[in-house]
C-alpha cells in the first residue's frame, strides 16, 4: 500500500494535484458502488455513474481553469514500492494537457453515459454496463494524470480489459464475443512492445518517473540508442491502443458492441491513450534518433490514407465511422511526427475530433437505435423522421470534412499546414487526399443515410431526449471548440498544451487554410454527385479489383488469421493436450503411484516398526514389572532384608570409594 | 575408663543380635523388642564417642536422650499396631500379615 506521505513534487500546489486524484478515484468509486449495489437501486444504478462523471467533469473544468489563468503546471507522487533501486510512485502530473484531456475524457463519458440511458433502457446487463462503463472512464483518467509509466500502464491495462468487456457486452451472438476477443488480443500484441519500452526507458532514467525520462532524454544521459529503442517500443503500444497500421483491425469489429461504448472508445479513452501516450512522452520522441519520428510518420500516413480509403466503401455506418477514427488518429500522430512544431496541432485535433466523433457515433447509434439496422443500404429518408439527429450529425460530419468555422478545420488545417511548413511533403500529401477522401465518405454516409427515400421496414422515429440532450450539447462543442485554436483568436488552446517553455502558435495562412477547404469541398462535391440519387449498386463498386482489395480489408484480416491465428490456434492447443495427458497427467498419476507405493512402505514401517516399539515398551514394562513383583512379597522382614543389604552395600561403598 | 573399640565391639554385637531378632523372628512383638536392641546399640555408640571426643556441648548423650525418647513413642504405636493387628487377624505372626503383598 501507500507508504510515507512524500511529497516529491517540485512545484507544490497539492489543490490541484489532490483534485486530480479525486478525478480518478470517483469513477473507480462508482465501479464499485454500481457493481455492488447497482441492482438494488432506480434505474439500475446508472445514477451514480452519471453523477460521478458529472462531478469529475466540474472539478476537471476547475483544473482547467487553473490552466486557462496562466496557472503553472504540478507534480505529487507518493511512493508506492521499492525493488531493489527502482522506486515506484503513484503520483499526478497536472499539466495543460492533462487538463484538456481531463475536461474531454469526463465530458464524453458523460455525454455517453447519460445517453446509455435511452439506448441501453431495458438491457438484461444494464447495471453493468454503466459499471463498466465507470471503469473504463477510471481507467483512463489514470493514464491521464500518472506521473510514471508504471501508473499508466495499469490504467492501459485496465482499459484493455474493460474495452473487452463492453465490446462483448452482447456476448450472446458469437460475432461480438468474437470482437472483444480480437481487440483485447490484437492490442495486446501492441502492449508487449510498450511493457518492453517501459522496462528500457526505466533502465535508462533509473526510474519511471515521466518528468525525470523526459529530462534524460533531453540532456543525453542516456544513450540516443536506448532512448530511440524506447520511443519506438512505446509507440508499439500506441500502434495497438491507437489502431494504427498493422494493428488497426481490432477497431472496425469493436462495433460489435453497443454505440455509446463505440463513441466512450474512439473519442474519449481506449484509442486517445495512443495518441495521449505519444504526447505525454513527446521529449522521448523528439530527443531519439530521426528514425522514431520517421517511422512514426510512415505509420501515420500509410494508416490515414488505408483507413480513409476503406471507409469508403463500408454499408454499416459504424464501420465507416471506426475507420474515420483509424484515419483521424492516424492524423494525431501524423501531427505529432513533425517534431515540436507538430505537438500542439497534433493533440488539438485529439481534443476537437473527440467532441465531433463522439457525437457522430452518439447521432449513428440514434439511427440505429431508430432503424433497428447498421447498414446504410436499409436507410435512407431519415432526415424527415429524426429531425435533431439528422442535424446533429450534418454538424458531426461538416466537423469531420473540415468545413470552417467548425472544430475539425481548425485542427486539420493546422497539421496540414504544419506539415508544409516543416517540409515534410510526403505527410502533406498524404494528409490532403485523405482530407478529400474523409469529405467524401462523411457526403456518403449522409445522402445514404438521411436523404432519399426510406428503404427499411421500420416505423423510425426521433430518440428520447436523454438521448438527443447528449447529442445537442456535443453538436454546439464541435461548432465552437475550433475557435479554441483559431489564430485569429489568439489560439489559446497552444498557451495550455504546447512543446517546451514557450507557446509558439503558428501563423495562419490563409493560403494553406485554402487549400484544405478546396480539398474538403473537392470531396463533398464528389460524394454529392455520386450518392445524390440512391443507386442499387454502390458507385464506388466500380473501383472495380480495387473495390474487392478494400472489401476484403487489404486481406490483411485473412493474413491474420491464416497466417498467424490458425497455425497457432489448433498447434497451441494440441501441444497443451499433449503435455497436459502426458507430461502433466503423467507427473500427477506419478505421483499419486509414489505416493500409494510409499505409504505401503509408510503402513509397514508404522505396524512393525512403530507399533511394535510402543508395543515392545507396553510388553517390556509387563515383564519387568512382573518379575519385580515378587519382591512385593508383603513380608516384611523380606523387606527389611533388602533394607539392610542395602544399607550394608552403601555403607562398604561408601567407605570404600 | 573403658577404651572405645570395646564398646564399639560391644555396640556392633549387639546390633548383629537386633538384627537378627527382626529378620528372624516371627513373633511381632518380638521384632519390637529387637528394634530396641538395635536402638539401644545405637545409643552405646553415641554416648561412646561422645565421651571419647570429649565434647563440652556433650551432643552425643544428649542425642542418646532423644533416641530413648522417640524410641518409647515408636514402641508405643508399634504395640498399638500390633495389638490392632492381632485384633483382627487373631494372630501376630508377620509371616501372615502379607497386606501389602502385590
Amino acid at each position: 500500500m501507500v507508504g510515507a506521505q512524500e511529497v516529491t513534487g517540485a512545484i507544490a500546489d497539492p489543490g490541484l494535484t489532490s483534485l486530480a486524484w479525486i478525478v480518478v478515484l470517483l469513477p473507480l468509486v462508482s465501479f464499485f458502488l454500481i457493481t455492488f449495489f447497482g441492482k438494488r437501486l432506480p434505474a439500475g444504478g446508472a445514477w451514480i455513474g452519471i453523477g460521478a462523471m458529472a462531478l469529475c467533469l466540474a472539478i476537471s473544468l476547475g483544473i482547467l481553469l487553473h490552466f486557462v489563468q496562466g496557472g503553472e503546471a504540478s507534480e505529487a507522487s507518493v511512493s508506492w514500492f521499492r525493488i531493489g533501486p527502482l522506486e515506484f510512485e503513484l503520483g499526478q502530473l497536472v499539466d495543460g494537457l492533462t487538463a484538456v484531456m481531463l475536461v474531454v475524457v469526463t465530458l464524453v463519458s458523460l455525454c455517453v453515459q447519460v445517453y446509455s440511458l435511452g439506448y441501453m433502457h431495458g438491457d438484461a446487463r444494464f447495471t453493468w454496463f454503466y459499471a463498466v462503463l465507470s471503469l473504463f472512464t477510471g481507467a483512463m483518467l489514470d493514464v491521464v494524470v500518472a506521473n510514471n509509466l508504471f501508473q499508466l500502464l495499469v490504467g492501459w491495462e485496465l482499459m484493455g480489459i474493460s474495452s473487452y468487456l463492453l465490446i462483448g457486452h452482447w456476448w450472446e451472438e458469437k460475432e461480438n464475443s468474437n470482437a472483444a476477443i480480437k481487440a483485447f488480443i490484437t492490442t495486446r500484441v501492441g502492449d508487449v512492445p510498450f511493457m518492453f519500452g517501459i522496462f528500457v526507458l526505466t533502465v535508462a532514467a533509473g526510474t519511471s518517473n515521466i518528468g525525470r525520462i523526459s529530462e534524460v532524454a533531453e540532456t543525453g544521459e542516456a544513450s540516443t540508442l536506448l532512448i530511440t529503442a524506447g520511443a519506438l517500443l512505446l509507440f508499439g503500444g500506441a500502434i495497438g491502443k491507437s489502431a494504427q497500421v498493422p494493428l488497426h483491425v481490432w477497431l472496425p469489429d469493436a462495433m460489435a458492441g453497443p454505440t455509446p461504448v463505440s463513441a466512450l472508445i474512439h473519442a474519449a479513452t481506449m484509442v486517445a491513450a495512443g495518441v495521449y501516450l505519444v504526447g505525454r512522452m513527446f521529449t522521448v520522441f523528439v530527443h531519439a534518433g530521426d528514425v522514431a519520428l520517421d517511422t512514426v510518420a510512415i505509420v501515420a500516413s500509410v494508416t490515414m490514407l488505408i483507413a480513409a480509403l476503406l471507409a469508403m466503401i463500408q454499408d454499416d455506418i459504424k464501420r465507416v465511422l471506426a475507420y474515420s477514427t483509424v484515419s483521424q488518429l492516424a492524423y494525431m500522430v501524423a501531427g505529432l511526427s513533425l517534431g515540436e512544431a507538430g505537438y500542439t496541432p497534433g493533440l488539438f485535433h485529439l481534443f476537437t475530433h473527440a467532441f465531433f466523433k463522439a457525437l457522430l457515433f452518439l447521432a449513428a447509434g440514434s439511427v440505429i437505435h431508430a432503424a433497428h439496422t447498421n447498414n446504410m443500404s436499409e436507410m435512407g429518408g431519415l432526415r424527415k423522421m429524426m429531425p435533431l439527429t439528422f442535424v446533429t450529425f450534418s454538424i458531426g460530419s461538416a466537423a469531420l470534412s473540415g468545413i470552417p468555422p467548425l472544430a475539425g478545420f481548425w485542427s486539420k488545417d493546422e497539421i496540414i499546414s504544419t506539415a508544409f511548413r516543416e517540409g515534410n511533403y510526403f505527410v502533406w500529401a498524404i494528409a490532403l487526399v485523405t482530407a478529400i477522401l474523409t469529405a467524401f465518405y462523411m457526403m456518403r454516409v449522409v445522402l445514404l443515410t438521411f436523404f432519399g427515400a426510406y428503404r427499411g421496414h421500420g416505423h423510425p422515429h426521433e430518440s428520447p431526449p436523454s438521448m438527443t440532450g447528449p447529442l445537442a450539447l456535443l453538436a454546439g462543442l464541435s461548432v465552437v471548440v475550433g475557435f479554441l485554436g483559431a489564430p485569429q483568436l489568439n489560439a489559446v488552446f497552444a498557451d495550455w498544451v504546447h512543446f517546451g517553455e514557450e507557446a509558439h502558435a503558428e501563423p495562419f495562412s490563409y493560403g494553406f487554410a485554402a487549400v484544405s477547404i478546396i480539398g474538403a469541398l473537392l470531396g463533398l462535391l464528389v460524394g454529392y454527385r455520386l450518392y445524390r440519387g440512391w443507386r442499387e449498386r454502390d458507385p464506388v463498386r466500380r473501383l472495380g479489383p480495387f473495390y474487392t482489395l478494400l472489401e476484403r480489408k487489404y486481406y490483411l484480416d485473412d493474413v491474420y488469421l491464416k497466417g498467424i491465428v490458425r497455425p497457432l490456434q489448433y498447434p497451441i492447443p494440441r501441444a497443451v493436450d499433449w503435455t497436459n495427458q502426458r507430461v502433466l497427467d503423467g507427473a500427477v498419476n506419478a505421483a499419486a503411484w509414489a505416493t500409494k507405493k510409499l505409504s505401503l512402505g509408510v503402513d509397514v514401517v508404522d505396524k512393525r516398526a512403530v507399533d511394535g516399539a510402543v508395543n515392545g515398551v507396553a510388553f517390556g514394562a509387563g515383564a519387568t514389572g512382573g518379575l519385580l513383583r515378587y519382591i512385593q512379597s508383603g513380608n516384611v522382614q523380606r523387606y527389611a532384608v533388602f533394607l539392610f543389604v542395602g544399607v550394608a552395600i552403601l555403607a562398604i561403598a561408601i567407605t570404600r570409594f | 575408663m573403658i577404651r572405645l573399640p570395646f564398646l564399639l565391639f560391644f555396640s556392633a554385637v549387639l546390633f548383629s543380635a537386633g538384627i537378627y531378632g527382626v529378620l528372624a523372628r516371627r513373633n511381632a512383638v518380638l521384632v519390637l523388642m529387637s528394634i530396641e536392641l538395635m536402638l539401644n546399640a545405637v545409643n552405646v555408640n553415641l554416648v561412646a564417642f561422645g565421651s571419647f571426643l570429649q565434647d563440652a556441648a556433650l551432643t552425643g548423650q544428649v542425642f542418646a536422650l532423644f533416641v530413648i525418647t522417640v524410641a518409647a513413642a515408636e514402641v508405643g504405636i508399634g504395640l498399638a499396631i500390633v495389638i490392632l493387628i492381632y485384633r483382627n487377624r487373631e494372630t501376630i505372626n508377620v509371616d501372615e500379615v502379607n497386606l501389602l503383598r502385590w
